[in-house]
């Protein structure tokens, strides 16, 4: 007579209907149930796991800032390298090595890793030559990048008898390439096939739907990993060592050896004087703002307009 | 069966337009690698008029529409015999150029397809592409106009296509489509992603469009055939030969094929006894 589903709790207790009140759904809460607990100690293992993972790169962060914070002023950034036992000086020409070297591997790299992707993602995705290309890119990217530098050295260094700005930056384009080509190929790929009917239909040829449709949708993506590309390049010591080797002079031609960050902190953090491993500890500072800036461009970049 | 007796030849009835024929579509055999997807049939397409396709899915309708501009020619394994004559000149021919072609023969798609830029940049997108001089602003308002989207967009020409509804999006696409003022519009399953408000307005759309342009239409919705289409083909599947072939059926105006028509299968197709 008393039907559960039209009475209250309250009721119920009120007419002491204990059959009634047992047949009630139970809604209330059950931390320690085993299906609770277990819930509740995964998410705690996920937060622990992802605070971990930030632990190294935010006190990376911290002790660069810490350490080369207190050398970063405006001598640092434009003075000359100084010697063993001098004082003061600064990193400025490896600023510019940098820079220098990092963009003549991006303009190497973007347009050949740009049309090879045109390649993989629209022309003929599934030939051999394609699926060799994807193949040996992924490859790439997990390589040693010491033999890029070695691979340089023999095909440049060597004949052209010097180290130099020029085979620098084409050691780092080959470190870039397979990333350019394995990101511009997926945000490619990502471009709805409907869209390249619709321009198809509108009457474009190939290279119509490509240039119009594809490279202005996928730019976004395209420009994503170019950044990163460019980011990994610019923090990248080992391809250097072989093939810019390291000067303590601005640069004046690129086929003359030049200095970079990299090979800068590589140097002198392994010194004796406590002058050099400040500067090392700033030049970190900056390689690492650098690589910042960079990530922070592709994002602003990167953000999809339409 | 209690329909009038009609008659059960296999093969199409031929249909004998009364106006000017833009586009005269005489399939012999269409292929994708070895299958035949489509065979003998011939489907001509009057000027000013709507010609609508129905039929059961599968049965070759995206097919016959889609080699009416050579879109198929994108797919490797399509092989076409027969030929499309499009004002006397068959556009299968050697010589002649698909891209051409398709500036002439606009396409509206089954899923509102506008690119990742802005309304305005879309509408001006086929201008742009052919190289057009005159006046932009006016042209893209004009189509805007002409695909009933103009007062919803005005005000936000520079805000990306793909923030629209999909029925605004549709429109945006037909605009996009008649910007270039092509001759033949073709349309396939334009409304099938659409809710009914949005499918009236396309329809709606469409009847104004039939007066400048000439439209190809495939629907699944034959409401949507007795609605618009003047003449009608409905396409049927021979799964006699262990495959499955198109063919059509019968041709003719809309209503005789949905009030008197002449093939047994027409009549059942129509009166919803099969799909
Ligand atoms: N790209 C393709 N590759 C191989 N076969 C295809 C391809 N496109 C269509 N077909 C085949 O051709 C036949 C006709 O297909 P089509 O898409 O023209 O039919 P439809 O009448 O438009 O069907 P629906 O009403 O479902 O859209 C089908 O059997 C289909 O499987
Ligand atoms: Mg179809």
């Amino acid at each position: 007579m008393n039907d559960p589903h039209l009475t209250t709790t309250a009721e119920l207790i009120a007419l002491n209907d204990l059959e009634a009140l047992r047949r009630l759904p139970n809604l209330d809460r059950t931390p320690f149930e085993a299906r609770t607990l277990k819930s509740g100690i995964l998410t705690a293992l996920t937060w622990i796991a992802a605070l971990l993972a930030s632990v190294p790169l935010l006190s990376v962060i911290y002790m660069l800032v810490v350490e080369g914070g207190s050398r970063l002023d405006w001598e640092a950034l434009t003075a000359l390298p100084p010697s063993a036992f001098e004082q003061g000086g600064g990193f400025g020409n490896a600023i510019i090595g940098t820079l220098v070297m990092v963009g003549l591997a991006t303009l190497i790299s973007v347009p050949i890793g740009l049309f090879a992707a045109v390649y993989l993602a629209i022309l003929d995705p599934d030939s051999r030559l394609a699926h060799s290309v994807r193949f040996l890119s992924k490859t790439l990217t997990g390589f040693p990048s010491i033999l890029a530098g070695v691979f340089i050295y023999a095909a440049l260094v060597v004949s052209m008898k010097t180290y130099s700005a020029l085979a620098g930056g084409v050691a780092l384009a080959v470190l870039m390439l397979p990333t350019v080509v394995l990101a511009a190929e997926q945000a490619m790929m990502m471009v709805p096939k409907k869209m390249k009917d619709a321009a198809f239909g509108m009457g474009c040829t190939r290279a119509q739907v490509i240039w119009k449709v594809v490279l202005p949708t996928g730019a976004p993506g395209i420009l994503t990993g170019v950044m990163l590309a460019i980011a990994g390049a610019a923090g990248n010591s080992a391809p250097l060592l072989f093939t810019a080797l390291f000067s303590s002079y601005y640069l004046t031609s690129l086929t003359e050896p030049t200095a970079s960050l990299a090979i800068l902190i590589f140097n002198f953090s392994g010194m004796p004087y406590e002058n050099q491993i400040e500067l090392a500890w700033a030049a970190s500072l900056v390689l690492v703002m650098v690589i910042l800036l960079f990530n922070i461009l592709a994002r602003i970049i990167g953000r999809r307009k339409y | 069966m209690n329909a009038t007796p009609k008659t059960t030849v296999a093969g199409a009835v031929p249909a004998a337009p009364a106006g000017a024929v833009v586009m005269n579509c005489q399939i012999d055999k269409v292929f994708y690698g070895d299958f035949l997807a489509v065979r003998a049939s011939t489907v001509p397409i009057e000027k000013n008029k709507i010609t609508g396709f129905i039929g059961p899915s599968g049965c070759g309708k995206s097919t016959v529409l889609r080699s009416l501009n050579r879109m198929n020619d994108l797919i490797p394994i399509f092989r076409f015999e027969g030929k499309v004559t499009y004002h006397g000149q068959d556009i299968y021919d050697k010589k002649v150029d698909p891209v051409v072609v398709r500036r002439y023969i606009g396409m509206v798609f089954q899923q509102p397809n506008p690119f990742a830029m802005s309304i305005y940049d879309n509408v001006a997108f086929g201008l742009r592409l052919n190289g057009f001089k005159g006046d932009l602003d006016e042209r893209v308002e004009k189509a805007l106009k002409g695909a009933a989207c103009w007062n919803e967009v005005k005000d936000k020409l520079k805000n990306s296509g793909l923030s629209l509804s999909g029925g605004q999006q549709q429109r945006l696409c037909i605009a996009r489509a008649i910007a270039t003022e092509p001759d033949v519009l073709l349309m396939d399953e334009p409304c099938s992603a659409l809710d009914p408000i949005a499918t009236r307005r396309v329809e709606e759309l469409m009847l104004e469009l039939k007066e400048k342009y000439t439209i190809a239409l495939v629907t699944h919705n034959m409401q949507q055939a007795t609605r618009v289409a003047d003449t009608t083909a409905f396409f049927g599947v021979d799964i006699s030969q262990g495959s499955r072939t198109g063919y059509l059926v019968e041709m003719g105006p809309t209503r005789q094929i949905f009030e008197d028509p002449q093939q047994q299968l027409t009549g059942e197709y129509v009166r919803g006894e099969f799909s």
